[in-house]
């Protein structure tokens, strides 16, 4: 059976509704949320600020530090909770995929910390969770050349799709599923995150690019957006 | 959270004269506001906020063997992660005794209460039974975590859902739910902590009061309808609390239970409702 349509009637390159806002955690130097349909991210940026231990500390330029999390009950199966091999690797690919976003050459000895975590996840979590460190790092005022818009395109059977759930990962039919999640810096269009877990051709795989960077030119204008309606009390 | 020997010394003159800083009564809560069904494939999920205080509780089941003293019951684990997004004073890794205090008076107070119905979550004596996860995670400290915790946590169990069991392959089918609650009793505890600080007795403190603390006691104050119970109780900080102060603070747990658990329990009732 050749897929031809998708299990929530989406079209193939129509992203879910997106819910993004600027300010969820108050005591946090920046914050935001940023949900694709039903998967739900938070992040909060806490810094620049001292290093410690002193010895990751660089004289050099300030360090970026994020840390990627689900909650237990964020998915079917309860996770345990803390980190995990998986979530070491998400953390360190959001770190690569923000960093040429962000200007702290200039903070010598400190760092910047993002906190991302997973309330609610239907697949495409570590995007929604970059789209949430990028407006809460720009909430916090960190000095930025850039957005970063994040989306995960498939590739189910033979078809491009943009912004997968759960079921279409799991598809199994005809070609299966192949999950490509990517970054972009939104002005530039330069990839700063990209990954693949499946099968494809080169062909197919270049259509996957641009189907992530049309995406992400979507993404980014409500990531514009919401930090416009940003209104201090 | 340090401060300053100037600001704790405020602090206990504004108490003295019947003060807060943020206008409040000593023993009046911060605007509260429950809201449930959360997070979707969790069993039952809340979020609690007392002012900018949040905190979220999930509750999972699984299937698993009973404890070899209680064969007919199902089993329960209460975790807490003070997780380092909702504060620069949290750092990752296994919880340490912050964490590990709150869960375990949370605990206490859903267990001693009898507020779930272990016997009933029993499915085959002496080798299956279900046990309940009941994970809660801070999302902002601006002070009281504790008592926000054990809200969320019992805001989750009553709205839960029993998730779906498969009785041929003996296993639970993940991501599948019954629209049975689980077996939740009258007896609903709530957890109030009172802090000393000077000679004051205050409720629901912000950070800086917290900080200010001197001795804290939380109790955890259940009803069947007819009696109040205190089904846990917990004295932390350095200082000493005298005999009096405690009977008056019991007397205030009680008091508070009474005017509140109304309104509470209607709260979380209603949350649900709202829900599709």
């Amino acid at each position: 059976m050749a897929y031809t349509k998708r299990p929530d009637g989406r079209k193939f390159d129509e992203l879910r509704e997106i819910k993004a806002k600027v300010g969820v955690i108050p005591r946090a130097d920046g914050s935001a949320m940023f949900a694709f349909g039903d998967t739900i991210a938070i992040a909060a940026v806490y810094g620049p600020k001292p290093l410690h231990p002193q010895h990751l500390q660089n004289p050099e330029k300030g360090v970026l530090r994020v840390n990627y999390d689900m909650l237990s009950f964020s998915v079917n199966e309860r996770k345990k909770p803390g980190p995990s091999r998986r979530s070491q690797e998400i953390s360190k690919v959001t770190e690569w995929a923000l960093a040429p976003a962000l200007q702290i050459n200039n903070f010598q000895n400190t760092v910047v910390d993002v906190h991302i975590t997973i309330l609610q996840a239907n697949a495409s979590t570590r995007c929604a969770g970059i789209n949430a460190a990028s407006l809460a790092l720009a909430h916090a005022g960190i000095p930025m050349i850039d957005l970063v818009s994040a989306v995960s395109i498939g590739k189910i059977d033979d078809k491009i799709v943009t912004d997968l759930i759960k079921e279409e990962e799991d598809y199994e039919d005809g070609e299966g599923a192949t999950d490509i999640p990517f970054a972009f810096l939104s002005k530039s269009g330069e990839i700063t995150l990209m990954q693949l877990d499946g099968r494809t051709s080169t062909k197919k795989l270049k259509e996957a690019i641009e189907a992530g960077r049309k995406a992400c030119k979507e993404i980014y204008d409500i990531q514009k957006k919401v930090l416009k309606e940003i209104q201090e009390k | 959270m340090e401060i300053s020997n100037l600001t704790k010394k405020r602090i206990k003159d504004y108490l003295e004269a019947g003060k807060r800083f943020d206008g409040r009564g000593l023993l009046d809560h911060r605007k509260l506001t429950i809201e449930t069904g959360i997070s979707i494939n969790a069993e039952g999920s809340a979020r609690v906020r007392l002012g900018k205080t949040e905190v979220v509780a999930g509750v999972k089941m699984d299937v698993s063997e009973p404890y070899t003293d209680h064969e007919g019951e199902g089993t329960m684990i209460t975790t807490l992660e003070l997780l380092p997004l909702s504060s620069e004073e949290f750092d990752y890794g296994p919880p340490k005794i912050d964490a590990i205090e709150i869960a375990r008076i949370v605990d206490r107070g859903i267990r001693e209460s009898k507020m779930i119905d272990f016997e009933k979550l029993c499915i085959k004596e002496g080798e299956k039974v279900w046990t309940l996860f009941i994970d809660m995670y801070t999302m902002n400290d601006d002070g009281n975590l504790l008592d926000a915790s054990a809200l969320a946590a019992i805001a989750a169990l009553m709205t839960a859902r029993m998730p779906k069991y498969d009785e041929e392959k003996e296993k639970v089918s993940f991501g599948e739910f019954t629209k049975d609650p689980l077996p939740i009793t009258k007896n609903i505890p709530l957890t109030f902590t009172f802090h000393k600080i000077g000679k004051s007795i205050i409720l629901d403190p912000g950070r800086e009061e917290e900080a200010a603390s001197e001795a804290r006691v939380s109790i955890a104050v259940s009803s069947d309808g007819k009696e109040t119970r205190v089904n846990a109780m917990q004295k932390g900080n350095e200082a000493a609390i005298k005999p009096e102060e405690m009977f008056e603070i019991i007397d205030l747990a009680e008091k508070k239970y009474k005017e509140s658990s109304k309104e509470i329990f209607e709260m979380i009732e209603k949350s649900l409702k709202t829900k599709k």
